[in-house]
């Protein structure tokens, strides 16, 4: 039997299991939503593109799953723009569908057409224009494939609306073979085993740990590793959750804005174990002067990513998971009680703090956090937007499994953490899920607070509202003469009538005694979300920080007199 | 600075040369020459890209290329031994009266004179990229009117 395209590809998602579809309608997709409304699989209406995208890619954060999207041509597609190189600077997996003009319009500058496979090229992990409807449902086969294996990442099909329309018999193909593309899981055992000769040997050395990890899942492979070796650990933002960082060995975020501890460690050490993470200049700082002493064993599935800006003495090519079972199983511990114990020592004499607000009306942000992760015993899905709100969110909950923190760090997209936070409750009903946002970036996509009534979401936004984009005027204050260049935003909605308006709750918290129960109060309110506007100091600074380009040695600890 | 000759097996599907030719531009690359062809497989083109860059930062755009999806096989020739091929045409300006030594030249070169008007001579030369710039460079004094290279092809030589 012939069926329509918008019906193969629906077909299609229900073989892939697509439990929840985000996006937005449009003329040329109207034969796709047409199908879509009477299938098995929920929609998710959100009320800008860029909300569809962020949800889909918060949703595959959270539950490992691939996030599907779906939206009109022209502007449609544009504004998924933002929300794809999110996704691809983070390697998160996802398949969005662009109606496009009929192909026989294709090129004409027609009503509503953009080169969408010419625009996403350079930020997709792949992409298809479907020119024939013979080749639809081995496109879509081959799409959540690629998205989903080897290193994960967008994958963008474009989808003429004639095609939509055209018949062809449903067959879904039972495998994908694809000669390019053949992702390689397996680490050589040959160097492999030079890992563990250099881990054995080494006298200082130090695990970094980064989202790859959590994108394969390895996270039990990872705490089984450091129990095996007794070697400290560090993430990065992405990886943060994999090991848990209540445990003792835990070193914490390290980078810009890492612990002091970590990023010591990490420049004292004589062997570096990166583990999925790409030795990105917010983590290295000053490349030249970045691991003086250390040898570097680097495992990750993407070839390109090693050597990149390190060069590396064993790398290991493979998935994180596969190569750390076969660490865990040769892996000798080295001896190294003393460094242990010396790292340790720093972690307590220089622990992450911020100067305790004297004034009962002067709230600190990073009080607000501490509370966020006491009130919830550290259970929530954390969801964050992009500026000194994410960096606290970074350093004062404690994340302690893996995808309970959801946030853009290779793009650093503000405007990400609401939408995304809408996703990944979705994708974890059982869980409180937190928006920690700034008021700057709130504002960027604040439409999708009525997603999340619909949906009756009990999604918590926490805005640490200082009335600047405060990571930008930090900036300005430390290294550009204090000159707050348009960084001042305190000519704002009132976030409380604002969160009343879409049919959210709205709370406002002045003061410091106020804080507890306002975060208790969101909890206790379960079948809607809740807007919480957290009055903070105005020009609260995120320390440590090593400036952009400079060494650990020039870390600034706290706010100079 | 080096000279690289990347020789890339690619799906031969819709878009795969803005793939691969957006790798080269977004690092800031001009490519020198490009040529795309048939193989002996259907389906398969190759492209053999020429290009001047740090040594470093091209075996990073190798492994981007491998990374393509239509990519199915990089390899750099210029770390081979391979044998180049470029076609050139030239347009000189030849009055009569010169024709004689240009076509000595040609002769010298194993060139084939394509075409001839009353006062240019199209000249066709195939050879590796040298053989060319010799040419061209010996060609230079009658007046280049035109010129024109289809970019080098390469293929390795066989190992016995
Ligand atoms: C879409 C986008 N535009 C601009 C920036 C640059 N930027 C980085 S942090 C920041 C300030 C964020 O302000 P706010 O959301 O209020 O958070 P705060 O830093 O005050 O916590 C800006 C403008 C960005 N990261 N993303």
């Amino acid at each position: 039997m012939k069926i329509k395209g918008a019906q193969i590809i629906v077909e299609a998602l229900k073989e892939e299991k697509v439990e929840y579809m985000f996006g937005y309608p449009g003329g040329v997709v109207i034969p796709i939503f047409h199908e879509l409304y009477n299938s098995p699989i929920k929609f998710i209406l959100s009320r800008h593109e860029q909300g569809a995208i962020h949800a889909a890619d918060g949703y595959a954060r959270a539950s490992g799953k691939t996030g599907v999207v779906i939206a009109t041509s022209g502007p449609g597609a544009t504004n998924l723009i933002t929300g794809i190189a999110t996704a691809h600077l983070d390697s998160i997996p996802l398949v969005v569908f662009t109606g496009q003009v009929s192909r026989d319009m294709i090129g004409n500058d027609a009503f509503q057409e953009v080169d969408v496979t010419g625009i996403t090229r350079p930020i997709t992990k792949h992409n298809y224009l479907v020119q024939d409807i013979k080749d639809l449902a081995t496109v879509i086969k081959e799409a959540f494939y690629i998205a989903s294996t080897g290193r994960p990442g967008p994958v963008v099909i474009d989808v003429p609306v004639d095609i939509s329309n055209s018949l062809h018999r449903f067959e879904y193909p039972k495998e994908v073979s694809i000669r390019g593309y053949k992702p390689n899981y397996e680490g050589h055992p040959v160097q492999i085993k030079k890992a563990c000769q250099l881990i054995k040997e080494s006298k200082r050395p130090v695990i970094y740990s980064g989202g790859g990890v959590v994108l394969s899942d390895a996270s039990e492979e990872l705490r089984e590793f450091v129990k095996k070796t007794g070697i400290p650990i560090t993430t990065t933002l992405l990886g943060m959750g994999a090991y848990p960082e209540t445990e003792e060995l835990s070193l914490e975020m390290l980078g810009m804005h890492g612990t002091f501890y970590a990023n010591n460690a990490v420049n004292e050490s004589d062997l570096l174990i990166a583990i999925g993470a790409r030795f990105d200049d917010r983590v290295t700082g000053k490349i030249s002067e970045f691991i003086p002493h250390a040898k570097v064993i680097h495992i990750d599935i993407d070839p390109a990513s090693v050597s990149k800006n390190v060069m590396v003495d064993v790398p290991i090519v493979g998935d994180c998971k596969k190569v750390l079972r076969e660490l865990n199983s040769e892996v000798e511990a080295p001896e190294i009680s003393e460094w242990v114990s010396h790292v340790m020592t720093m972690k307590k004499e220089n622990p992450l703090s911020y100067e305790k607000s004297k004034n009962p009306d002067e709230i600190k942000p990073q009080y607000v956090v501490e509370e966020l992760y006491r009130q919830t015993e550290g259970k929530a899905v954390i969801a964050t937007e992009v500026g000194q709100n994410q960096m606290w969110a970074a350093q004062f909950y404690k994340y302690t499994e893996p995808r309970t923190f959801v946030s853009s760090g290779g793009l650093g997209t503000m405007g990400f953490g609401l939408p995304a936070a809408i996703g990944a409750q979705l994708a974890r009903p059982d869980r409180r899920v937190i928006d920690i946002a700034g008021d700057g970036s709130i504002q960027m996509n604040i439409q999708e607070l009525i997603v999340a009534v619909q949906n009756r979401l009990p999604i918590i936004v926490a805005i640490l509202n200082n009335g600047f984009l405060g990571m930008v005027r930090q900036w300005q204050q430390l290294f550009w003469e204090r000159r707050y260049a348009h960084t001042c935003i305190d000519c704002a909605p009132d976030f409380v009538k604002l969160a009343e308006a879409y049919g959210c709750a709205g709370i406002r918290v002045t003061k410091n005694d106020e804080v507890i129960p306002a975060i208790q109060k969101a909890l206790s309110i379960t079948d809607r979300p809740i807007v919480i506007d957290f009055v903070v100091a105005k020009e609260e600074n995120v320390y440590p920080m090593v400036p952009a380009g400079k060494t650990v040695k020039e870390t600034i600890m706290r706010e100079l007199a | 600075m080096t000279r690289h000759i990347i020789s890339v097996r690619v799906e031969n599907k819709f878009g795969v040369l803005a793939r691969v030719a957006g790798l080269f531009s977004a690092r800031g690359y001009n490519i020198d020459s490009l040529a795309v062809s048939s193989t002996e497989h259907e389906g398969i083109s190759v492209m053999t890209i020429v290009v001047k860059g740090d040594n470093r930062i091209l075996e990073q755009v190798k492994k981007q290329l491998n990374k393509l999806i239509d990519v199915i096989k990089v390899s750099d020739h210029s770390e081979q031994k391979s044998i180049q091929r470029e076609l050139a045409l030239v347009k000189l300006n030849c009055p009569g009266n010169r024709r004689g030594e240009i076509l000595q030249l040609c002769e010298l070169f194993g060139a084939e004179v394509a075409d001839i008007a009353p006062k240019s001579l199209t000249i066709s030369l195939n050879g590796d990229g040298e053989k060319i710039d010799r040419f061209l460079e010996l060609s230079a004094p009658y007046g280049i009117k035109e010129s024109m290279r289809t970019g080098l092809v390469s293929i390795l030589k066989d190992k016995e």
